[in-house]
């Protein structure tokens, strides 16, 4: 009985792991592919990879893509963490509610709405004030941050109130201002949600496809706007080379998170077993 | 440390010729519908170890922290050494806490989480080394001064927290169930620690706990708590022997508690008419005869012995065990009264039981008794 529900969970699990990375996989082989037509086979070949390094428009549209996630990610993170400190620790102040609420909005908003509202106050405030004369990195930056803050608005809340207020009363029974409190104990036990928040801002700036369409100008095509307007023009091999190379530094990045935890643990670990030894 | 030896071992008595260190004047803190602490006064004398002992929500930590000034109060007013706290914020008032979970900053080695609070002062800098080391000494810790506190077993950081919470020298020291998380062998020994650094930095102590046995060994004074009032103030002997009400008698140790009428009102006696035997009582109390009162006797203060006879007369009664339970040290009796109320008696085993015929065990016929003093009369 357990041996054949043990192989009905296996037969499951690997369907669905397959379901998952067989199209990548299947991405990963055809980037090799040295035919032009993606569904044909013809032979093992780099020639995509050295098409796309020759590409002055792909690395531009990389580089646009970096800058916008990493300045979006530090704004965000700014400013998702004084949202999140005002929401937990700041008591009940007067329209706290609604603050709250407006915080998650952009969480369940529609993408194409979101682009929509930003596109047409962006046109209005160009015509009040002139600025921004040109839509581009700053545009598509702004956008970005106020949908990504909202999400570190949230990472910040749940940490918040995961590690209580107690670490902060100590200190500040101890005679340190609320300032000092800030910078020298709160900030500090952030640490973790402020990483985890700057890096999941940064990953939704440069997965953003839809709202970045709706607020670029000419001549600024980010990452997922370069890559979608090619399809369009048919599939080319050298998206596969570039997804591979992405698909690349992710796994090596996931990779180091992973075994910068595993030591953090065991680290943890032996210092409890050590404390523990002693006390018997 | 400052060594203070001009503090009286009973301030509460010369309230004449001492200031209150800590006055709490008509207290309240409400919580919406919630009454967590109601309309309390207390005046609390420098040197004091003081506890507020209760069972869980019954004000005690509330109180606690409206002093360290994390609560705001409603109504009422707090003053330390004259100072009305009502516009001081935490981190200007001259206390200092020690947290139940002890909130050390794990972020920060022994060395700078003791160090913390003197920074705040700008303390210079070599006498802010000093300070740490001597305080470290006097909790024996000076060898895990570089150590996280994750590095720490329970007891050492209990006694990172105390020192981190004395090494600014506070006028009053805020203990929030400070033996709580410790196991039962390292609480017993740490209590007497606590008493002793206390006696040896002669800073006034209040601790939150609900904890009896904890309070006793511990306060010089307690005050008993129950629903955001006190039910009574007093040194831990005079709650022990002479409780006010059957909260405080059932609270603090265990009583047989019955009830009775008084006959006659002496002014060095009183009797009180039972279900089953007189109770005289060898000193005075402010009762009228022919009102019902209650009665409450200790278990260790019963005498018990094999008997036969109806035993007659006033503190005493003839009796049935029901039950029997060896705790090693002590025995339990459930001893059934001619009215059918059952009182715990316990008595030491003094010697090892060697003929069964000695032992007192089930349905056998006994005696109880006990002294004139040990009744003890309480109005509510």
């Amino acid at each position: 009985m357990y041996a054949k529900r043990s192989r009905f969970l296996t037969i499951m699990l690997t369907l669905g792991l397959a379901f998952f990375y067989i199209p990548m996989i299947l991405l990963v082989i055809y980037s090799f592919n040295y035919s032009k037509l993606v569904p044909v086979w013809g032979g093992w070949s780099l020639r995509w990879y050295k098409e796309l390094f020759q590409s002055a428009e792909v690395w531009s549209a990389v580089s646009l893509s970096l800058q916008i996630a990493v300045v979006n990610a530090t704004f965000a993170t700014a400013l998702g963490t004084l949202a999140g400190l005002a929401m937990v620790r700041f008591g009940r102040f007067k329209g706290r509610t609604l603050f709250g609420g407006m915080l998650v909005a952009p969480l369940v908003m529609p993408e194409v709405i979101t682009g929509l509202s930003l596109l047409v106050f962006f046109i209005s405030l160009n015509q009040l004030i002139g600025w921004p004369a040109e839509r581009g990195f700053a545009t598509i930056t702004i956008a970005h941050i106020t949908f990504s803050m909202a999400y570190v608005a949230v990472t910040i809340q749940a940490r918040l109130t995961g590690v209580g207020q107690t670490l902060e009363e100590a200190a500040a029974d101890l005679g340190a201002k609320p300032f000092k409190v800030l910078t020298a104990i709160t900030i500090p036990q952030l640490t973790p949600a402020l990483i985890s928040g700057w890096l999941l801002a940064f990953t939704l700036s440069l997965d953003d496809l839809v709202i970045a369409s709706f607020v670029t100008g000419p001549g600024a095509n980010t990452l997922p706007i370069l890559i979608f307007s090619r399809i369009r023009l048919g599939l080319r091999p050298d998206i596969n080379a570039l997804a591979t190379i992405m698909i690349l530094v992710i796994a090596i990045c996931v990779a180091i998170a992973a075994i910068v935890m595993f030591r953090q643990q065991r680290a943890d670990l032996l210092d409890r077993q050590m404390a523990e030894r002693e006390e018997s | 440390m400052t060594v203070s030896t001009t503090v009286s071992a009973a301030p509460w008595l010369e309230q004449k010729e001492q200031q209150p260190l800590v006055q709490i004047r008509g207290v309240t803190k409400k919580y919406g519908e919630v009454t967590a602490v109601d309309n309390v006064d207390l005046d609390i004398y420098k040197g004091e170890l003081f506890c507020l002992l209760g069972g869980s929500g019954c004000g005690k930590s509330t109180l606690l922290r409206m002093l360290a000034g994390f609560e705001d109060l409603n109504a009422g007013m707090i003053t330390i050494d004259g100072v009305d706290m009502a516009d001081v914020p935490a981190y200007e008032r001259p206390t200092n806490m020690m947290f139940q979970s002890y909130a050390l900053f794990p972020h920060m080695t022994v060395e700078k989480n003791v160090a913390f609070g003197l920074e705040q002062d700008h303390v210079p800098k070599f006498d802010l080394a000093d300070r740490v080391h001597d305080i470290l000494k006097l909790v024996e810790l000076e060898d895990f001064k570089k150590r996280k506190p994750k590095q720490l077993s329970g007891g050492q950081r209990q006694r990172v927290a105390l020192a981190r919470a004395l090494v600014k020298r506070p006028k009053l020291l805020l203990l929030d169930e400070p033996l709580a998380a410790l196991d039962k062998k390292l609480r017993k020994q740490t209590q007497f620690e606590l008493a002793n650094i206390q006696d040896k930095v002669g800073v006034t102590f209040i601790v939150v706990t609900h904890d009896q046995e904890e309070a006793m060994t511990l306060s010089s004074r307690m005050a008993v708590m129950d629903a955001g009032r006190f039910k009574q103030i007093g040194t831990p002997t005079e709650i022990y022997e002479f409780p006010e009400s059957r909260f405080v008698a059932d609270f603090i140790g265990s009583a047989n508690i019955f009830e009775g009428r008084v006959t006659e009102d002496g002014a060095d006696h009183v009797r009180v008419e039972t279900g089953f035997c007189e109770v005289f009582v060898d000193h005075g109390h402010s009762v009228k005869v022919g009102s019902r009162i209650w009665v409450a006797l200790r278990p260790e203060k019963i005498r018990l012995e094999k008997s036969d006879e109806v035993a007659e007369g006033p503190n005493q009664t003839s009796a049935i065990i029901d039950d029997v339970g060896y705790l090693g040290e002590t025995s339990i009796y459930k001893v059934r009264l001619p009215n059918d109320e059952v009182f715990d008696v316990t008595m030491p085993n003094q010697s090892r039981p060697t003929h069964a015929t000695q032992r007192i065990t089930w349905e056998d016929k006994v005696k109880i008794s006990w002294d004139p003093s040990s009744a003890m009369l309480l109005h509510s």
